[in-house]
């Protein structure tokens, strides 16, 4: 057990609206300090985890995450990310990430051209991060997405790298863990629902842990997903929950 | 000097264009098959205050490289015209 409180800051950007699932998922650790960041300041106030939330940041005006990654604080992210700092983004935070240059590749446009709004199965990588260290190899996790954007897109050389440094962190599948063009909801290139980048310090993805991680909600997947995260980074024992109603399938 | 710049950004050939997909195929129902691979991208204008067309030209070049398009997925152009 950690002795002291472990800081988490979550950005709010004008149009985030995941910032308060996001805190709320991540106060239920007893030992987490969650703060709010507001996207003007210029102090990430001592965080030991920076997240940046899902939404719809400066209206998606330009390109999702575009404007975004000029707000003064993404300076600060930059800069803590540059010096090993954790920095995790979901869906727009995603965006913005890849739109800051932490994490390579870009989001394009669903290929349905439509918003897509439900649970997906996806499935961990092996890749040595401290975001799936803890998940059981082989099983998928379903987890809802909510993005027009969220089309994993690199080019070939860019590509190659994320396959030779392992930085696929989690791939759209079935139920079952079959990975195909059916269980891929948004096109994305090579079923990529989540990446990391070569440092191991900064984690994007499309699906929302924070929306499948409480009981009452009936799904308790995403939970996991920030246990391995919180567990792996800080040594924060994984939250027991009761899973009754939650999904777990094994492939 | 006050420069105009008209800069057309598109998304990369070789990437699938949804929206383009979509209008496309609305085509046919306008009775108009013969018009397909339709393409969106955006067009911006914008004002730019400088020393010189080059100097102008260093400036779009750079805001279209670091903001208004991403490399990426979208390619741009731009024409350049005293205000």
């Amino acid at each position: 057990m950690p002795n002291s409180v472990i800081r988490v800051g979550v950005v709010v950007f004008p149009g985030s609206n995941c910032d308060q699932d996001m805190i709320d998922a991540l106060s239920a650790y007893p030992e987490v300090s969650v703060n709010k960041l507001w996207h003007k300041e210029h102090d990430l106030q001592q965080s030991d985890l920076v997240v940046l939330p899902g939404g719809f940041s400066f209206g998606d005006y330009l390109r999702s995450g575009a404007i975004a990654r000029f707000s003064p604080i993404m300076r600060e992210v930059i800069d803590f990310a540059g010096k090993g700092g954790n920095v995790f983004g979901v869906c727009n935070g995603f965006q913005v990430l890849c739109e800051s240059g932490l994490l390579p590749g870009a989001l394009l446009h669903n290929t349905s051209n439509r918003f897509i709004c439900r649970n997906t199965w996806i499935m961990p990588e092996p890749n040595n991060s401290a975001i799936t260290a803890k998940l059981a190899p082989g099983q998928a996790l379903q987890v809802p997405i909510a993005h027009g954007e969220g089309r994993f897109y690199a080019n070939e050389d860019t590509l190659r790298m994320i396959r030779d440094e392992q930085q696929v962190i989690f791939r759209y599948c079935s139920e079952y863990g079959e990975k195909a063009d059916e269980y891929n909801p948004n096109g994305a290139i090579e079923h990529i629902a989540g990446i990391c980048n070569q440092k191991r310090n900064v984690f994007g993805m499309m699906p929302h842990p924070e929306r499948a991680a409480d009981a009452v909600l009936g799904n308790t997947d995403g939970r996991l997903i920030l246990d391995s995260l919180m567990h792996t980074l800080f040594d924060l024992p994984a939250l027991v929950l009761d899973t009754h109603n939650a999904h777990s399938v094994v492939s | 000097m006050k420069f105009i710049a008209e800069i057309d950004i598109m998304p990369h050939k070789a990437l699938l264009d949804p929206q383009g997909k979509a209008v496309s195929g609305s085509m046919k129902n306008l009775g108009l098959p013969e018009i397909t691979d339709v393409r969106i991208g955006k067009h911006i204008s914008l004002l730019v205050e400088a020393e010189s067309e080059t100097e102008a030209k260093t400036k779009v070049e750079k805001a279209c490289r670091e903001l208004l398009a991403n490399p990426i997925m979208e390619d741009f152009s731009f024409s350049l015209k005293s205000a």
